[in-house]
């Protein structure tokens, strides 16, 4: 495997983004990517674009194809990369192993969705028919928010977590979003507020949930000739990606306290950049919800399994804390326009590694210069874990 | 949906048949009340829900078993905001219980008052019928 590094960043405003197509919204981050990277189009030479649901609640049934050709991207090898909710490091994952085995010098993983073109019924109707669709939502009409219900009651029985932890991560991840200008939820809220939110799925209430979000962000990756080639000052480098999946029906899960695929993962990443956790400077976790978040201090080894509330609790995931995680407001306040997410942390990563995170007050001080992204699809369904190290 | 200028994209509406044919003493099964799982006859792994195939051991020389009813719950949630074609339901109870055969069950969990239901409980997995007629199964109160 060659060395590869990450070159460009560009990631769009995130929200109700009903100004633009999808591609228009694609070209948001895409922009500012090659032109971060110092590169033109024709320099691409293949292409991941992440998007998970086309043809269902937006209109192109393949946007790899129009979203290329709006870039000036045509000619480049070309995928669309589905993994659920972890498709954009899918994109970002494909594109590295690309690059990293000499087949190309120059790769882009795009990710870009928009979920907010039909009403909220029918967008819980598609996301609950991404486990299992006969045995878990056909007949049972288990919804999304649902499945992470069913592992916070677990969570909670066996390791005292209470509905104050959940609104705990609520608050610091919406603390974040309101320094960060592209967040799709710039309010803070308070723990209080967050407890008397409308139940979603109990005992997930409104503020244990990601917003309904558009929007887009690119990754331009290149080899480590081309990376001199190109005169690239500050490359982050990709250390390693680590990869599992989890059963498609969660009745066949081993417990509901964690995800295994997210421990596989991680173990196979750390594994691969020679590091231990405590190695880590700052870290982007898949908080779709907030028990999600919780759940994946414990997994990625931030703390002992069933400790996570207790890292929130002390604040040790804040900025100045033992592991600043999700300083971009997460899934939870920053959005989770699903097929953009992935590729989205891999921008905050970079920025961040860079030490160029756009509000000062956001930027968390580096020591080792290693980071990490953590990326589910469904319920650990999926599971990448990337980490990159300037 | 958009206040922004927009296009309404062309309607289409679609509903698959899913196959039943490998299945179907499953759902033979639930209308004679019984709740069926397969096993597998070369390595012994029990499948729920049913399989044609053993992942196990790739082996598709499977029985028919039915499954005890006896059931541990390990988890639940009360589902309040529905999906499309559950508006029609009130919120409703997922839970998953771990029958005393090993395997595991994702159903409804119904005939408890909310503040009854906790982890660790018996349940009861019984085949039934839906008012529409259909036949399902779902966790209920022992006897
Ligand atoms: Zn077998």
């Amino acid at each position: 495997m060659k060395r590869v590094a990450v070159i460009g960043v560009g990631c769009s405003k995130f929200g109700n983004r009903s100004d633009v197509t999808i591609s228009e919204l694609a070209f948001e981050a895409f922009k500012p990517a090659i032109e971060d990277a110092g590169i033109t189009p024709k320099d691409v030479e293949f292409v991941a674009l992440s998007s998970a649901g086309a043809g269902a609640w937006y209109e192109e049934n393949l946007p790899a194809v129009v979203v290329s050709e709006y870039c000036g991207l045509t000619g480049a090898g070309l995928l669309r990369s589905e993994a659920a909710c972890a498709s954009g490091s899918a994109a970002f994952a494909t594109a590295y192993w690309t690059v990293a085995s000499g087949q190309a010098d120059i790769a882009l993983a795009i990710g870009v969705e928009k979920m907010r073109q039909i009403d909220t019924p029918t967008m819980v109707e598609f996301i609950g028919r991404s486990g299992y669709y006969l045995w878990e939502f056909h007949l049972f009409g288990l919804t999304f928010p649902g499945y992470y219900a069913l592992h916070a009651t677990a969570h909670m029985a066996k390791y005292g977590t209470t509905e104050e932890d959940l609104a705990l991560v609520a608050v610091k991840n919406h603390k974040y979003a309101s320094m960060n200008p592209i967040a799709h939820l710039r309010n803070k809220v308070t723990v209080e507020e967050a407890l008397s939110s409308p139940v979603i799925a109990a005992p997930l209430k409104l503020y244990d949930c990601c917003p309904i979000s558009d929007g887009a962000a690119a990754v331009i990756l290149a080899s480590e000739d081309k990376v001199k080639e190109l005169k690239v000052e500050d490359p982050v480098w990709v250390s390693a990606v680590g990869y599992a999946c989890g059963t498609a029906n969660l009745s066949k899960r081993r417990d509901y306290v964690g995800l295994d695929s997210t421990v596989k993962a991680a173990q196979m990443a750390y594994r691969l950049a020679n590091i231990t956790p405590d190695q880590l400077d700052v870290a982007l976790v898949h908080d779709c919800f907030t028990i999600a978040e919780i759940m994946a201090y414990e997994d990625l080894g931030f703390c002992k399994k069933g400790e996570g509330a207790k890292l929130i609790r002390e604040g040790q995931t804040e900025i100045g804390g033992k592991i600043p995680v999700n300083v971009d407001g997460g899934l939870k306040a920053k959005g989770h326009p699903i097929g953009a997410t992935g590729c989205a942390m891999i921008y905050e990563l970079t920025k961040q590694l860079r030490g160029e995170a756009v509000e000062r007050s956001r930027q968390v001080p580096m020591k080792n210069y290693i980071g990490l992204a953590h990326n589910v699809g469904g319920t650990g369904h999926y599971c990448y874990v990337t980490i990159l190290r300037r | 949906m958009a206040s922004m200028p927009a296009i309404r994209s062309r309607e289409i509406k679609v509903a698959q048949d899913i196959p039943i044919s490998k299945t179907l003493p499953f759902w033979e099964g639930l209308k004679q009340g019984k709740v069926m799982a397969t096993k597998c006859k070369k390595c012994g792994k029990i499948y729920f829900p049913p399989a044609a195939d053993c992942g196990e051991c790739l082996s598709s020389d499977m029985e028919w078993i039915e499954l005890s009813g006896e059931a541990t719950i390990e988890t639940f949630t009360h589902v309040v905001i529905r999906p499309l074609t559950f508006q029609h339901e009130r919120p409703y109870t997922v839970a998953i219980g771990t029958l005393k055969d090993g395997v595991r069950v994702l159903a409804w969990l119904t005939g408890f008052r909310p503040s009854e239901i906790k982890v660790g409980m018996k349940a009861k997995l019984t085949a039934t019928t839906t008012p529409d007629g259909t036949p399902i199964y779902v966790f209920t109160k022992p006897t």
